[in-house]
């Protein structure tokens, strides 16, 4: 046994913290992109409303389930923030000759060496989202009709944000982040759990791409197809 | 031959203590045979050190046959320089090329103070196999031979862990200075023979806790130390170790 304090901060623990929130943070992330989706039907934002009135049902349930997702998100980062800290004071003298890859079988990348750029990057703009989409939600006016009850209408608060040139960049660029991020994230994490055969090995890591880059992808086509499609 | 022989410049990182100010110093080395190891070519320059009355380069070494893991330095940015699979005593002058300049810097790493130029103390290690990278042994009786029985697909896992010798280049390469694949070689090899498993647990637990009392790095799953290795130890061995670890949160043994 080991005491629970003890396990969460050595190395190997601090890791399978680090890899269950990832993790459970790429699930909901994929329910994300897939609630999303709706955005992409063009009938004016109804299906969108309609989706989004799903939520507005659950009551204070949707409170639960935000403070939940909150509370993973900031695990992730403080986590996330104290192991970097502590590799960086790993190593007080950096070497002369800056250390490139010897190749073969590393996995030293672009993603894999910011893994704390990426994901601070990704904190901010956290930040940013939430205040745009879901704080700023609340004081939505215009409003919609949907089976002959009034709700607020959140595709016009989207599709305004989304005319704007500017909050299409800043989408577009946060989700790079989020695609590097995830590149080495998702193998890792599985790795750090020791989910993991030499057989698997390659497949994982080559699968960690697949997930980047689908979700990349589904989230960056949102702001592009809403100001270029409408 | 002598057509064959190369110019090299040195730059060498040069500390006269642990508790010393260190700087790179510029070396020229003419008449370099391409057939001699880089070590051997240390030996000429400081011959020549000697000779002038200056300290010589201070760097480990022993065997000199790549399997002792007693020398190891950082070449051109590089772990063990940039061929793979390979101790800098059996990295040859013809890897490199006629003029070429050579940066060469201990191994750098809080767990791994420098004691003098290229020389790092590397007692950290000592103290992760002290903690638990052992198998106790009951004095009693021989036993049988092959009473025993370990599988072959085993064995071979286990002597690829096994093949570590311990001279800290992984952690030299990772970007975290991490010990998880030294670490993780000698968890994942006891832990798979029968005769390791009765204290599976309690070593993963100590060995990782040794690892970071030390102040190593944590493992960022990167895999530079796998490159850098010069027994080209898998990464597996890491992901076995949290296998262990995770087992050893929740079991006494």
């Amino acid at each position: 046994m080991i005491p629970l304090k003890r396990a969460l901060s050595s190395p190997t623990g601090r890791k399978f913290v680090m890899s269950i929130s990832g993790i459970a943070l790429v699930l909901f992330v994929i329910v994300h992109l897939l609630g999303n989706l709706t955005l992409y039907v063009p009938d004016g934002g109804e299906t969108f409303n309609r989706y989004a009135a799903g939520f507005e049902a659950m009551g204070p349930f949707l409170y639960v389930i935000e403070l939940g997702l909150l509370a993973v998100i900031v695990i992730h980062m403080t986590w996330g923030i104290a192991t970097a800290l502590k590799n960086r004071k790993a190593r007080p003298e950096k070497y002369a000759e800056s250390v490139d890859s010897k190749g073969g079988p590393s996995n030293l990348s672009l993603a894999s060496k910011n893994m704390i750029v990426t994901g601070v990057a990704l904190g901010i703009f956290l930040v940013v989202h939430i205040w745009h989409f879901r704080i700023r939600k609340v004081y939505v006016a215009e409003t919609t009709e949907i089976d002959g009850n009034e709700h607020a209408d959140l595709y016009a608060l989207v599709h305004a944000a989304f005319s704007d040139p500017l909050w299409v960049a800043f989408y577009v660029g946060a989700m790079l982040f989020f695609g590097f991020h995830l590149r080495h994230g998702f193998w890792s994490a599985l790795q750090s759990l020791g989910a993991m055969k030499p057989e698997w090995s390659k497949g994982i890591y080559a699968l960690g791409f697949f997930v980047a880059l689908v979700l990349t992808v589904g989230f960056m086509g949102i702001p592009l197809y809403i100001y270029f499609v409408g | 031959m002598a057509d064959d022989m190369m110019t090299i410049h040195l730059k060498v990182w040069r500390q006269a203590g642990p508790d010393k100010q260190g700087r790179f110093e510029n070396y020229t080395v003419e008449k370099v045979n391409p057939h001699m190891s880089f070590l051997e070519m240390l030996d000429v320059v400081n011959e020549t050190l000697i000779h002038d009355g200056e300290e010589p380069i201070e760097f480990d070494s022993d065997c000199r046959e790549g399997i002792c893991g007693t020398c190891g330095f950082v070449i051109n940015g590089q772990a063990h320089g940039e061929e793979r699979g390979t101790t800098v005593c059996q990295l040859h002058m013809r890897s490199f090329s006629d003029g070429e300049t050579i940066v060469v810097e201990p191994w750098r790493a809080r767990a791994f103070p420098v004691i003098k130029d290229l020389v790092v103390d590397r007692d950290s290690f000592d103290r992760i196999i002290a903690a638990g990278g052992y198998v106790s042994v009951g004095t009693g009786p021989k036993p049988d031979a092959n009473s025993v029985k370990i599988g072959k697909d085993v064995s071979d896992k286990a002597f690829d862990a096994a093949a570590c010798i311990g001279c800290g280049a992984c952690v030299a390469a990772c970007p975290n200075a991490s010990a998880a694949l030294f670490t993780g070689a000698k968890v994942s090899q006891l832990a798979m023979l029968p005769q390791g498993k009765p204290e599976r647990g309690r070593r993963a637990r100590r060995m990782v806790h040794q690892m970071q009392e030390e102040g190593f790095g944590n493992c960022s799953n990167i895999g530079e130390c796998e490159a850098a290795c010069p027994k080209e130890i898998s990464i597996q061995n890491i992901a076995k170790m949290k296998r262990e670890y995770l087992r050893a949160i929740f079991t006494d043994s």
